[in-house]
């Protein structure tokens, strides 16, 4: 049996573990709400963006030279599986969940006969990466940094712009997490290049997700509504091309920082969820603990009184 | 001219809707030269240059923002521009901005590479726009 010091020792080691648990959780609560505010106020620039890329892909729809990024390169043979994940863990299953996605997608499309490359955006899915696929990772992928801004997300669309210049893919597919709740993030798989307004949920999640509020609103719903609604076909200035060629790296960028801005959110959300969990479980721990503390020390009592009164008794 | 309706401006930068308001005219640097957009203007979506969009109260000048390029699309009734880093034009400091145009044309004469150059060549022209922008201010 444990010692009378050794279980106080272990008591308190759990008790600093609650008192971090629950200071971690308190922080990602106050980071959640910053995090979801920033969602939130990013949010018209996108839906204002692809409002305009959805005329403009009308309008040159059909056309052979329309730009390549928009209709494709006309082959499927190579992909870019773009992976957003977090910086840092502690966050329950979020970071896992996002690789284990990217992982499956990426070994069967492999299977498939097809060349895969790898952008891995945060260190966790960075690291996880490096193991599992080194080979595919392309170069280019790395943290998110401190200050998540569109300064960071415009350089990572850089790169991809650049690699699809260079004839390195043909089909981009970005990897992240949708924030639905603090309890409850979403794997989600978005096409950028060929550019697609459907967002297609992880397999395993289809059926589990009952408010698709994301997915509407994007490419049919937007020009049938309001382009024609207020007053007919647009004008371009200078001309389709030439616009698409600026709008479409700045819609990757766009779409980019709407992902890691949700990744925020929902990686905030996990930690605090996650960290909730634990800091119940040490409260348990330090329960159970104390009972066994406060019982060992009763034996003890009685030991030793058993021992005093025997040893009086066999004086007499 | 009271009665006249007023075309619905919005500036939306990637993190934020930072304007959204009502003017008679709003004045925004195209692609292909500068467009005066009033209510019932007809659909257009343009590309912009760095430069100056400004929304007019009658004829007076009421606001003026720098952007550095971006998107606008105007209907019948409303404006908006999609701009990254918009600024307002009386927060602009000309010495800051002739100290960026400075080391920007240092990068020009120091890039290794031919994206370095095209970039610093464009942290130039963003410069000078900007330079211009208050330059155009100051003489009213």
């Amino acid at each position: 049996m444990a010692s009378l010091k050794d279980l106080k020792n272990r008591i308190d080691s759990v008790k600093s573990t609650r008192k971090i648990t629950q200071a971690m959780k308190m922080v990602a609560a106050a980071k959640l709400r910053r995090a979801q505010e920033q969602a939130e106020a990013a949010r018209p620039y996108a839906e204002r963006m692809q409002r305009m890329l959805a005329a403009l892909a009308a309008s040159v729809e059909g056309r052979p030279d329309a730009p390549k990024m928009l209709a494709g390169t006309g082959s499927d043979q190579s992909y870019l599986v773009v992976l957003c994940t977090a910086d840092r863990g502690l966050c329950g299953g979020f970071n896992s969940n996002l690789v284990r996605e990217a992982d499956r997608r990426i070994t069967q499309l492999r299977n498939e006969g097809k060349t895969v490359k790898v952008l891995a955006i945060g260190r966790k899915g960075n690291d996880q990466m490096r193991r599992l696929h080194p080979d595919m990772l392309v170069e280019g992928s790395g943290e998110i940094g401190k200050e998540l801004d569109y300064t960071t997300a415009r350089a990572y669309a850089d790169r991809i712009t650049k690699l699809f210049q260079d004839g390195e893919f043909d089909v981009c597919q970005l990897v992240y997490s949708r924030f639905k709740s603090a309890m409850r993030q979403i794997v989600t798989v978005q096409q950028l290049v060929p550019f697609s307004a459907q967002e297609e949920l992880a397999e395993h999640e289809q059926g589990k997700d009952d408010a698709r509020q994301f997915v509407t609103g994007g490419g049919d719903g937007a020009d049938s509504g309001d382009s024609r609604g207020s007053g007919g076909t647009y004008d371009f200035e200078p001309d389709e091309e030439s616009i698409l060629n600026e709008l479409l790296p700045r819609n990757l960028a766009v779409q980019i920082f709407r992902s890691l801005l949700e990744n925020n959110a929902g990686e905030q959300g996990a930690r605090m969820t996650a960290m909730d969990g634990a800091t119940r479980n040490a409260e348990d721990m330090i329960e159970d603990l104390t009972q066994t503390y406060n019982r060992t020390r009763q034996a003890v009592i009685t030991t030793e009184l058993n021992e005093i009164v025997s040893a009086a008794e066999s004086m007499k | 001219m009271a009665e006249q309706e007023q075309i619905a401006f919005e500036l939306v930068s990637p993190e934020q809707l930072l304007l959204s308001e009502g003017a008679d005219m709003v004045v925004i640097p195209g692609a292909d030269g500068d467009i005066g957009a009033m209510y019932r203007h007809a659909p257009l979506i343009t590309s912009l240059k760095a430069g100056v969009v400004g929304l007019y109260d009658g004829r007076t000048v009421r606001d003026r923002y720098f952007v550095a390029g971006g998107f606008a699309e105007i209907t019948n009734e409303r404006c908006t521009v999609l701009a990254e880093h918009p600024i307002k034009v009386s927060e602009l400091k000309r010495a800051d901005v002739e100290q960026e145009l400075k080391n920007a044309r240092e990068d020009v004469q120091d890039a290794k590479s031919e994206e370095e150059r095209a970039d610093a060549e464009r942290r130039v022209d963003v410069a000078d726009a900007k330079l211009r922008a208050l330059h155009a201010v100051e003489q009213g």
